[in-house]
């Protein structure tokens, strides 16, 4: 590893805290946009990190130290992802120590944490915040790893550089598997951000939520930390998706010039993105809780769909 | 003496001595605890002892031996190899820590006198050694049997109690049935040459279905004492009934002595795998790791939950052998290697943290006497010590990074992953349908572990008398330590302890994995870096890192300040114990789920009900489908021979006289 690759992955990362607020805040503008509503600022996503860093922390009586630890760990995986996701370059040297199923595996670990230090002041709500969580997540996750097992399968690596290197050099090839396994990706991407039809960010209505039911014990800078964790999930999601189904744009190779220039292209997809996660969100209606598994069941079939069609018909 | 002048059998068979000497001590003085507890202390050390001569042997040629015990013209043939090797270093360093934590654990006045639980225990550690360096089928059979017996002796330790005699008898009679099938499938194995050493039957070359014969007898025998669907019905009993540092032996090791067993019967002694039998392990491996954790979800007993996440990993280590299977039939040995190693890796990781997490139950059922999750909960506030290193148990069994359950999940994905076309098509098809399966079961093992750490350690207490819970003693401290660092250092270090398994690799199917000369011990990369690569380090480095740098920056750039306060809830007022998840309302979801998968008996309680209950029974459609039906068939034939009981003796005589007759008519 040299001190360029050092530094650029730093850079990576750093842009990715950067514009994970961003891409929430573009999101909820462009919601309240589609509504009819007068858009919040673009940039209400940091004031309020910054906010709730400057505030005092306020913590329950009986919470445990697992409680104040699992913001920092949900980060720190979070921030992890963000260095092994390919969102503006593909040869960085924090790549080859995780593979796809290491990132599931992380995302898996933010989870468990969050989960944990849900349960740990025992109260209805986080109780059964993380267990819907975790219901939710057991479903998503195999059917993510699906989605990343056909495109693995397409490119004969798991490392997501060489999926994305593969991708990009064939702009030609229409891949039917890939068709499948996009829209399984969408799909879970919805569920596991939190997102309408299977939770409701903007919530707090207290039979719907998954996800603020977690979290509602928390304050200041544990709060700001899970909030900004999201953001970054949420970005790291949107990079998976544009790295494995629109990847042309992203720098080949580790330089600091392309990468430079590969910011513009990405920003330019998030927004397209972004746009469109809140029409389908603004389209469609939550689902009742026992209907997710219909749903992601539909998207986990769909996922072993493009996988089976990508061996029937080698491609 | 082995040809290079250390003596590994010399060693194994003066452990062996040495346990077997430590269980007679125990014998003479049973009352006296302080003492026992130091021969338990001894037996730890003698466990280390046995970790050192396996981790030598591991790196030499087999050697073997023959010892002028046994019967007349019947001596024990003993021999250690790779894959003994690594299995009695298994066994040894799971039972080290075991050992340390029992000499902490048992009291007096608890059922079995303390004294002859120490010679049941260090006779079944005997049995086990014996077995996995047995050379013959006699001396295999002899071990397999004490095994079987010690640990009967040791599950009923609580013999007053009723259900653990029932949960005891269950035991003993999957084992004689297993242990039946195992005696078969040596009789098959041997090929009518009436040679019964291990030498003799790798030397025969079966034809016809024999082959398959004794290798399904032997998953049918070997899956009996695993836990295999359909014969794992006794671990859920016997698990809750045994002594917490006994379930973490029987589960931790005893379990894999049976996967020791099915690799040398299917990759030593038989030799040539067919493509078909991978297929039906696979399935079979598949099924009982669903199943098992499934089961785990809806479980409200701890101990009960971790029985049936011992089915759940046993399926997933024998989905690793069919696949190694698959892949040695098709002639594909660096993919059989790496499912076989994906397999070694589990087995291992296993030892380590499912006992862990029993004797972090036993902990908590001393401090508190109560193993019902509904009645548990916010012990990380009164046992700390056990709550941490249970928290790396469980993040370890859920599969997550940078622990060491996720490497062997990993490299089984990989096997999975990187099938290339196989000659039968629709296996093909089938190994990524296989995968998604198995990515399920890891999935809802995750769910299963929340579930278990979070009624248990988290939360509030849910009844009163858990003020007064207390944390583990010293002794028991340090076995849970030492064995939370075991599953850290698997977790960060898989190159190196690949490095051992690559010797059973060779052994076994003549491939490593690792590439000769494979320098970069951080990088994990069993195919190509191109292709995959994990290095658990660094990963869990950054994660440390970042963790550290944002505590710090958040300290500097803003403050630390932090304060006390009721919990908030959403603002509701009224908040008791009472209103957290219980272990049923945890696992609701999974109930719903997977309902076809359940016997359920549901009592709901009408709107209108002064007093509510409501009751749910959830039990396994095993029982009720495979093992009533024998019961009762078994009963009605007894019946039916017991209309020529209590006759006269003339009745006898004549009954006799028949069969005599009918022998010599058919067996001339």
């Amino acid at each position: 590893m040299t001190l360029t690759g050092l530094l650029l992955q730093i850079l990576q990362v750093a842009i990715a805290l950067a514009l994970a607020p961003l891409l929430v805040g573009w999101v909820n503008q462009c919601r309240a946009s589609l509504a009819n509503k007068r858009p919040p600022s673009i940039l209400l996503p940091y004031r309020t990190i910054h906010k709730l860093f400057v505030k005092d922390a306020v913590v329950a009586e009986n919470a445990s130290p697992m409680f104040r630890l699992a913001p920092y760990v949900v980060f720190g995986a979070m921030c992890c992802a963000s260095a092994i996701v390919p969102s503006l370059a593909t040869d960085v040297p924090f790549a080859s120590a995780a593979d796809a199923i290491a990132l599931v595996g992380l995302f898996a670990l933010a989870r468990v944490f969050i989960a944990l230090a849900a349960m740990d002041i025992g109260t209805s709500f986080g109780s059964l915040g993380a267990r819907r969580e975790m219901f939710i997540g057991f479903l998503a996750e195999p059917a993510l790893l699906m989605v990343l097992f056909t495109a693995s399968l397409i490119s004969g690596s798991t490392s997501l550089p060489t999926i994305v290197d593969t991708l990009a050099h064939r702009e030609l090839a229409i891949y039917p598997s890939l068709a499948f396994a996009g829209v399984a990706f969408t799909m879970i991407s919805l569920a596991e951000n939190a997102r309408i039809p299977i939770d409701n960010p903007a919530t707090h209505l207290e039979l719907t939520m998954i996800h603020e039911a977690m979290i509602l014990e928390y304050s200041a800078r544990h709060l700001a930390l899970l909030e900004w964790a999201s953001a970054l999930k949420l970005f790291n999601y949107s990079c998976i998706g544009i790295a494995l189904f629109v990847p042309f744009g992203i720098a080949e190779g580790a330089s600091g010039l392309g990468m430079l220039a590969a910011v513009p292209a990405l920003i330019a997809k998030l927004a397209v993105g972004g746009a469109a996660l809140a029409l389908i969100e603004t389209v469609s209606a939550k689902l009742r809780l026992f209907r997710a598994p219909e749903f992601l069941g539909a998207a986990f079939l769909l996922a072993v769909l493009g996988m089976l069609v990508n061996l029937l018909l080698g491609s | 003496m082995g040809p290079n002048g250390f003596g590994a059998l010399e060693g194994v068979a003066a452990v062996v001595a040495t346990w077997m000497a430590i269980g007679v001590l125990g014998l003479l003085r049973p009352r006296d605890l302080r003492f026992v507890r130091a021969l338990f202390v001894g037996g730890a050390a003698t466990a280390l002892a046995l970790v050192a001569i396996a981790l030598v042997a591991l790196w030499q040629p087999a050697q073997s031996t023959t010892l002028p015990l046994g019967l007349p013209d019947l001596p024990f043939h003993l021999r250690i190899d790779a894959l003994s090797a690594l299995f009695l270093a298994m066994l040894g360093c799971a039972n080290a820590p075991i050992s340390l934590y029992s000499s902490g654990y048992f009291r007096a006045g608890e059922g079995t006198a303390p004294g002859l639980i120490c010679f049941q225990y260090h006779a079944f550690l005997a049995a086990m050694a014996m077995v996995l360096v047995a050379d013959d089928a006699y001396l295999f059979m002899v071990a397999w049997e004490s095994m079987a017996l010690a640990s009967f002796f040791l599950v009923t330790t609580d013999h007053r109690i009723p259900e653990i005699r029932r949960a005891g008898f269950l035991y003993l009679l999957i084992a004689h049935v297993g242990a039946t099938a195992i005696l078969l499938c040596f009789g098959v194995l041997q090929g009518g040459r009436g040679d019964y050493t291990f030498s003799g039957m790798r030397s025969v070359a079966l034809a016809g279905a024999w082959p398959s014969a004794g290798f399904f007898l032997a998953l049918f025998g070997f899956g009996a004492k695993a836990g295999l669907l359909p014969l794992h019905v006794w671990l859920p009993e016997a698990h809750p009934a045994a002594p917490s540092p006994v379930s973490a032996l029987m589960s931790g090791v005893m379990l894999k002595t049976a996967i020791y067993g099915l690799l040398r019967v299917t990759f030593d002694l038989l030799h040539l795998q067919l493509w078909w039998w991978g297929v039906i392990a696979l399935t079979l491996g598949l099924l009982t790791a669903l199943f098992g954790v499934v089961f785990a979800a809806v479980q409200t007993d701890m101990k009960r939950l971790l029985a049936y996440s011992s089915i759940e990993n046993i399926g997933v280590i024998v989905a690793a052998i069919g696949l190694a299977i698959l892949f040695q039939a098709n002639a594909k040995p660096l993919l059989a290697g790496i499912a076989l190693t994906a397999a070694l890796y589990h087995a291992l990781n296993h030892a380590f943290m499912k006992s862990l997490l029993f004797l972090a139950t036993g902990s908590v059922l001393h401090a508190t006497r109560e193993r019902s999750l509904g009645k548990l909960g916010g012990l990380i506030h009164k046992m700390p010590w056990v709550a941490a290193c249970a928290l790396v148990g469980t993040l370890a069994i859920a599969g997550l990074p940078p622990l060491n359950g996720f490497v062997s999940e990993w490299l089984l994905l990989q096997a999975f992953l990187f099938t290339p076309s196989l000659p039968q098509s629709f296996v093909t098809m089938l190994v990524p349908l296989a995968a998604a399966a198995l990515v399920l079961a890891v999935a809802v093992a995750a769910y299963v572990m929340v579930k278990f750490y979070g009624v248990i350690f988290l939360g509030r207490p849910r009844e009163s008398s858990l003020a007064n819970a207390h944390d583990a003693g010293r002794r028991e401290r340090a076995a849970l330590v030492v064995l939370a660092l075991g599953c850290l250092f698997l977790g960060l270090f898989p190159v190196n302890v690949i490095g051992g398994i690559d010797r059973v690799n060779a052994l076994l199917i003549a491939t490593t994995v690792l590439p000769a000369g494979h320098s970069n011990w951080l990088l994990l990369a069993p195919i190509a870096t191109g292709r995959s690569s994990y290095m658990p380090l660094i990963v869990f480095a950054v994660i440390i890192a970042v963790v550290l740098i944002t505590i710090v920056a958040i300290r500097r750039v803003w403050h630390g300040r932090l304060r006390r306060a009721n919990a908030w809830d959403c603002g509701y007022p009224l908040q008791t114990a009472r209103m957290q998840d219980t272990a049923e309302g945890f696992g609701q979801p999974i109930r719903q789920v997977f309902e076809p998968f359940f016997r359920m008996q549901r009592h709901l309680p009408s709107p209108f009900d002064e007093r509510p209950r409501y009751e749910v029974r959830v039990s396994d459609p095993f029982w009720e489908g495979i093992y009533v039906p024998i019961a009762r068939g078994a009963e009605r034939i007894a019946s039916v021979a017991g209309l020529i009981q209590h006759r006269r003796i003339g009745v006898y005589l004549t009954v006799s006289f028949l069969t005599l007759i009918a022998l010599l008519f058919f067996g001339r």
